[in-house]
């Protein structure tokens, strides 16, 4: 398990080779990179910049990261998020998983993406034409997203 | 106590981080945003709709009925944009 909090880019080939290496038991990885897009509610978007709380957002995604390796059989996890200014095509994050059969590392990704957007501690802040900026509001869609997860444990599913 | 304030929060507040001596019949969230509101036009505005505001005690989520004691990290801000 490893989480960084990082103002700079990462590769996410390296990132994923350097998870891996030598753990001959992975069988499948699965990896979600977010990206900073040049549109939102119709509008152009220039760039934006990510605040955070420091200490809280490590502690927060370590969490996550923890519940995801309770909830299946993981050899591997790492989330990277960036915080600063970031321009339309950037990497904002990564989310990688890696177990012995592919169910579990996809299903995993896609549940740490889904709670990571609503517990941990970041706020976008959209540049505007007049200069003081636009605070990306949250969405109900990334809410029941995270919802669904509350609902469904795959380690009960059987029973 | 210490108080954070982030994103539109802390704009609106002018403030990111500030020390503060909190009267003693102030015992939880709710009552400490009530007290923060009485302390200027900036924390009128920002604290006004508690419902958009999330509330984080000692870097955990808290509920507005949360107690809190003198030396408490209470971080205020809207919720999470993440990802």
């Amino acid at each position: 398990m490893a989480v960084k909090v990082q103002q700079e880019d990462f590769d996410p080939g390296a990132e994923i080779g350097a998870l891996t290496a030598g753990n001959h038991a992975i069988g499948g990885v699965a990896s979600f990179i977010g990206l900073v897009r040049d549109m939102a509610k119709g509008e152009q978007i220039g760039a934006m910049t990510l605040e955070h709380y420091p200490g809280m957002t490590e502690k927060m995604l370590a969490e996550i990261e923890a519940e995801a390796h309770k909830r299946w059989p993981l050899d591997a996890s790492l989330i990277v998020h960036r915080y600063g200014r970031l321009e339309p095509g950037d990497r904002i994050v990564l989310v990688v998983t890696a177990s012995a059969h592919r169910e579990a590392a996809l299903e995993s990704c896609h549940f740490l993406i889904d709670w990571l957007k609503t517990k941990a501690p970041f706020w976008k802040l959209e540049e505007t034409e007049d200069g003081n900026g636009s605070w990306v509001d949250a969405r109900d869609s990334d809410d029941a997203a995270a919802e669904r997860w509350k609902r469904t444990d795959p380690g009960k599913a059987a029973e | 106590m210490k108080i954070l304030y982030f994103a539109w929060l802390r704009q609106r507040t002018g403030i990111d981080e500030e020390d503060v001596a909190v009267p003693a019949e102030v015992t939880d969230v709710a009552g400490l945003i009530d007290w923060l509101k009485t302390r200027g036009d900036g924390f009128e505005e920002a604290l006004q709709d508690v419902s958009a505001i999330r509330v984080a005690i000692n870097q955990e989520f808290a509920t507005l009925d949360a107690k809190i004691t003198p030396g408490d990290e209470v971080a205020l801000f809207p919720p999470m944009t993440g990802g």
